[in-house]
């Protein structure tokens, strides 16, 4: 076990020497992201507030997928799934990425639904 | 009479004993209970999600609602928040040191790294505490309409918040909290606000400085002010004080804001909770030498991927909670 641990990290860009080394550098990377998502949330830059993808503002994307990318280097060097066998990898992730996705997508149209009958509805909550 | 001990060396693939997927028993089963346990924070968080959008234009606004920095004055969003996800990011990366030291089989390394993960889990339980102390407390106090809508206060030369007491008048009133003691029957009542409702409404008619803000966020992503004469309209719809947050009343907006992040980061913090005493165990297993004895730390690593889930949880409530 000792040895069998992959080294490299985005996509072979940068190889550590050990694996205590690719720990403290995985660090320095989750450091630097979650940074960013602060600087960002406290910024809050105009031209990412105000431009919408997808119904949802510019910035709140960002801060969704600088999520996931935390999470995949948390799962995959902290939890050292990057060092088990691909069926074991698949079955635990893909798993639940499914099921959450299918999920969020249920509940969040649902809301929206559930809006726009509170809006143009003949309901009156907001007194 | 060997039939019952598997050594794994087996020609047959059937013949049992072999690890197809390359793990232990114990490290899948941890698998299972991480991967189910996944999915009961995503369906919490999915609730969440489902509240929000819901009553999407009125939602409080997280930065507005965590501003607050121990043994620090002033107006700090977000602040508090990232020390506590590096902390636990940090108790993560000693987490990952100890299975490391514990392949190479060093005991006093490990031990080491685990008491540092005790100590990281033990602050960032602490902190969340604090951020639940200072979120019942309160900040401004604000008013509820009988719809249940919150209504909070701005200075209109300055544009800050106002709290209650700033503008409150003081009208003398004898009125005390009824004891269950005083009563003729088991009546007792909840803690008088520091003001009572009487004393802000004439407040704020005295005061011409003082405008209302209500739920409803603007175009600008902001929460509307409403001029000085709407704001005299809409205070007669008050019906009672509210200070601080609980399950029922929440002075920041949207009670099932308070709802969802009570349960929420509660449920979280039991987990933290948990996996900090799970640790302490395993802690004083190497310590008094269990897996040395054993030939492998593998229980270590075991532990350690449940605090690692610990951590991944919080990276998504932290997204979704303080910064979305």
């Amino acid at each position: 076990m000792a040895d069998g641990h992959k080294l490299e990290i985005f996509r072979g860009l940068v190889k550590f020497k050990s694996n205590t080394q690719k720990i403290w550098g995985v660090l320095a990377f989750l450091t630097l992201i979650t940074a960013v998502e602060v600087v960002l949330g406290i910024i809050k830059p105009a031209s990412l507030t105000d431009t919408y993808v997808l119904g949802m503002k510019l910035i709140n994307w960002i801060f969704i997928i600088l999520t996931l990318v935390k999470a995949y280097y948390i799962a995959w060097d902290f939890m050292h799934l990057r060092d088990e066998k691909s069926a074991l990898r698949r079955a635990i992730v893909w798993t639940p990425i499914f099921l959450v996705i299918y999920l969020v997508f249920i509940l969040l149209v649902e809301a929206d639904y559930i809006y726009n009958v509170y809006k143009d509805g003949f309901i009156s909550w907001n007194f | 009479m060997n039939s019952t001990v598997t050594t794994g060396t087996e020609t047959s693939v059937w013949g049992g004993g072999n690890q197809p997927l390359g793990a232990s028993y114990g490290k899948l089963m941890m698998w299972f209970f991480l991967v189910s346990d996944a999915l009961t924070f995503s369906g919490f968080l999915a609730a969440y999600g489902f509240s929000r959008f819901k009553f999407i234009e009125t939602w409080p606004i997280a930065d507005e609602v965590f501003t607050h920095v121990p043994f620090f004055h002033g107006n700090y969003p977000m602040i508090y928040v990232a020390l506590m996800t590096f902390i636990l990011i940090m108790s993560s990366v000693t987490m990952v040191l100890a299975v490391d030291a514990g392949h190479k089989m060093k005991q006093n390394a490990v031990a080491w790294y685990m008491f540092a993960t005790v100590i990281g889990g033990i602050i960032f339980v602490g902190s969340q505490a604090w951020e639940w102390g200072t979120f019942i407390k309160g900040d401004h106090g604000a008013l509820e309409t009988k719809g249940g809508r919150i209504l909070q206060f701005v200075k209109a030369d300055t544009g800050e918040r106002a709290s209650l007491a700033d503008f409150a008048a003081s009208i003398p009133d004898d009125r005390v909290v009824h004891e269950r003691k005083n009563g003729l029957w088991f009546f007792q009542e909840p803690t008088l606000t520091s003001v009572s409702l009487t004393e802000v409404v004439e407040g704020f008619k005295a005061d011409s400085n003082i405008l209302i803000r209500t739920e409803q966020i603007n175009e600008e992503g902001e929460k509307t002010l409403l001029d000085r004469k709407a704001s005299l309209a809409k205070i007669g719809e008050a019906t009672q004080v509210v200070e601080g947050a609980n399950l029922i009343h929440n002075e920041y907006g949207s009670r099932l804001f308070a709802d969802f992040f009570f349960f929420i980061t509660g449920f979280h913090g039991f987990h933290v909770f948990s996996g900090v005493v799970i640790n302490i165990i395993i802690f004083f297993n190497v310590v008094i030498g269990t897996y040395e004895r054993r030939g492998h730390y593998e229980m270590v690593e075991k532990v350690g991927l449940y605090w690692h889930f610990v951590d991944l949880v919080w990276v998504f409530v932290f997204t979704f909670f303080y910064l979305v």
